[in-house]
């Protein structure tokens, strides 16, 4: 399964969970950027499942032929990530383009830097990043590390590094929504397998993972 | 057997000893070949060749190849200044403590970049053990800079340097030094007029490797310095974010990287094999 990486802790626990009630079974894992496993994906990359973090990348993959029918199985906020005891004090979307507040965000290419891209639009504000990491957990690193002062992530990504890093909501009115998919792929390894698996992410025990994360609804 | 019945078997022995290739080695040879040299044969032959000329002109390409040539060639002539005289040291003293020295200051050869790069972090990032209280007297930051790229470059690549003049500098030995010193030149006056003349062309070849390898840095560079056009993404952070968005645009930049690098090969014209080989 190519995943995002913002689906890093929910899904390696879904992950245990079904090879747990089924022994014999071992569900492989690879996490990054949308981007990149879309593009992994078209270039045959040995897989059954796929899972990017908004629907762009997803829809990109099924231009490309390489999944079919996609379907949502969870959304996400963005959220501002500051390191522990918040040195910089960022309070809002708009201190993230005060002078001396070194950000990090995505690259565009990937789910959250075009969300983060969107947001900064919507607040009308000119975020000036020192970096542009490839993944979201790219960025979470340089916060959770302390080299910069503040990193465009998920909200579940804030939730993952709790104690590490601290959130900085992102008020509704500007709130940038995206929508994780998932899909098989048009060739998979095992067809049966990965409908399994698709299946119990949708149903009771994968939305408790997924709430548990701090996802929102489909 | 007659003497001309021993003479042809010696030439038959010979022959297939030491001129032709045995069969057994030259299919594991040929494939080697074909492993080492089939990407780069496909990196020119899907090439987008008319539409180079654009690519390259692009804004971000420009931007990263000239921060690219900037940085590893400021990182080299830190190695120069630093590595040099560590290879002196590494090469002229005799003390058992110097091996294991030696064993660390190259690790960068042997470590993955990656890993160079966050032992970066935690040494001269905002809260690095050297990064924390510079941070806090001057309100500088290494990482993200150009300066940062820099650093994680002559992180990487010294080593080759210092490896190389320091295999040198051993070949060489000291009599020429001692011979000098007869005479009554000053230690420094050895060093510039007898020592380094000697070992210059393992010096240039050092510095070329140096170089060449300053320019392809990604691990460390990526993970220290982030990526941020025009202040610390370099051609190798480019190829590997247009890889995402535009493919050709990766392959054009692969290309030039290619060509660099084998401008490189052919300046050394064959100085680094023969390494330790200096003229006496």
């Amino acid at each position: 399964m190519l995943a995002a990486a913002s689906l890093t802790d929910v899904l390696t626990t879904v992950a245990r969970e079904v090879e747990r009630a089924e022994p014999g079974v071992t569900v492989a894992l690879s996490f990054g950027a949308s981007s990149t496993l879309v593009r992994q994906v078209a270039e045959g990359a040995p897989a059954d499942i796929l899972v990017t973090a908004d629907e762009v990348s997803m829809a990109r993959a099924v231009d490309a032929g390489t999944v079919r029918a996609p379907i949502r199985i969870a959304s996400n906020v963005l959220e501002i990530a500051v390191p522990k005891g918040n040195p910089a004090r960022v309070r809002s979307v708009a201190d993230l383009a005060r002078h001396g507040v070194s950000v990090a965000v995505c690259q565009a290419q990937v789910p959250c830097g075009s969300a983060a891209t969107r947001l900064f639009a919507r607040a009308e504000v000119t975020v000036r990043a020192v970096t542009q990491e490839a993944d979201v957990r790219g960025v979470l690193t340089k916060v959770r590390l302390g080299e910069v002062d503040a990193g465009v992530v998920y909200a579940t990504d804030v939730r993952a590094a709790a104690g590490a890093v601290e959130g900085v909501p992102v008020p509704e009115a500007l709130r940038v929504v995206v929508r994780t998919s998932a899909a098989i792929l048009t060739r998979p390894e095992d067809r049966a397998l990965a409908e399994d698996f698709l299946a119990r992410l949708t149903s009771a025990p994968g939305r408790v993972a997924f709430d548990a994360a701090g996802f929102g609804p489909a | 057997m007659s003497p001309a019945g021993r003479r042809r078997a010696a030439g038959r022995w010979s022959r297939t000893s030491t001129t032709a290739t045995p069969a057994l080695l030259l299919a594991p040879a040929l494939l080697a070949v074909g492993l080492l040299l089939l990407p780069l044969v496909a990196l020119l032959v899907k090439a987008p060749w008319s539409a180079m000329p654009r690519l390259l002109r692009e804004p971000v390409v420009g931007q990263a190849l000239r921060l690219s040539l900037l940085t590893a060639t400021v990182s080299t002539a830190i190695s120069l200044l630093l590595g040099v005289p560590l290879a002196w040291v590494l090469a002229r003293t005799t003390s058992r403590a110097v091996g294991l020295l030696r064993s660390l200051v190259v690790l960068p050869l042997v470590l993955p970049p990656v890993v160079g790069g966050v032992a970066l972090l935690l040494a001269f990032g905002r809260r690095g053990l050297l990064g924390a209280p510079l941070h806090s007297a001057t309100g500088l930051t290494l990482p993200f800079s150009t300066a940062g790229v820099v650093l994680a470059e002559t992180f990487v690549a010294m080593p080759f340097l210092v490896v190389t003049v320091e295999g040198a500098l051993r070949s060489v030995g000291t009599a020429l030094d001692e011979a000098a010193a007869t005479l009554g030149a000053s230690r420094l006056r050895t060093l510039r007029r007898v020592t380094l003349p000697v070992v210059a062309p393992s010096l240039l070849a050092g510095a070329a490797l140096c170089w060449a390898r300053a320019l392809g840095e990604f691990g460390a560079t990526v993970t220290f310095a982030g990526s941020f056009p025009g202040r610390t993404q370099t051609v190798p952070l480019a190829v590997a974010i247009a890889l995402e968005s535009d493919p050709e645009a990766a392959v054009a930049l692969s290309v030039v990287l290619l060509v660099v690098s084998v401008a490189v090969l052919l300046a050394l014209r064959g100085r680094w094999v023969s390494l330790g080989r200096v003229p006496r």
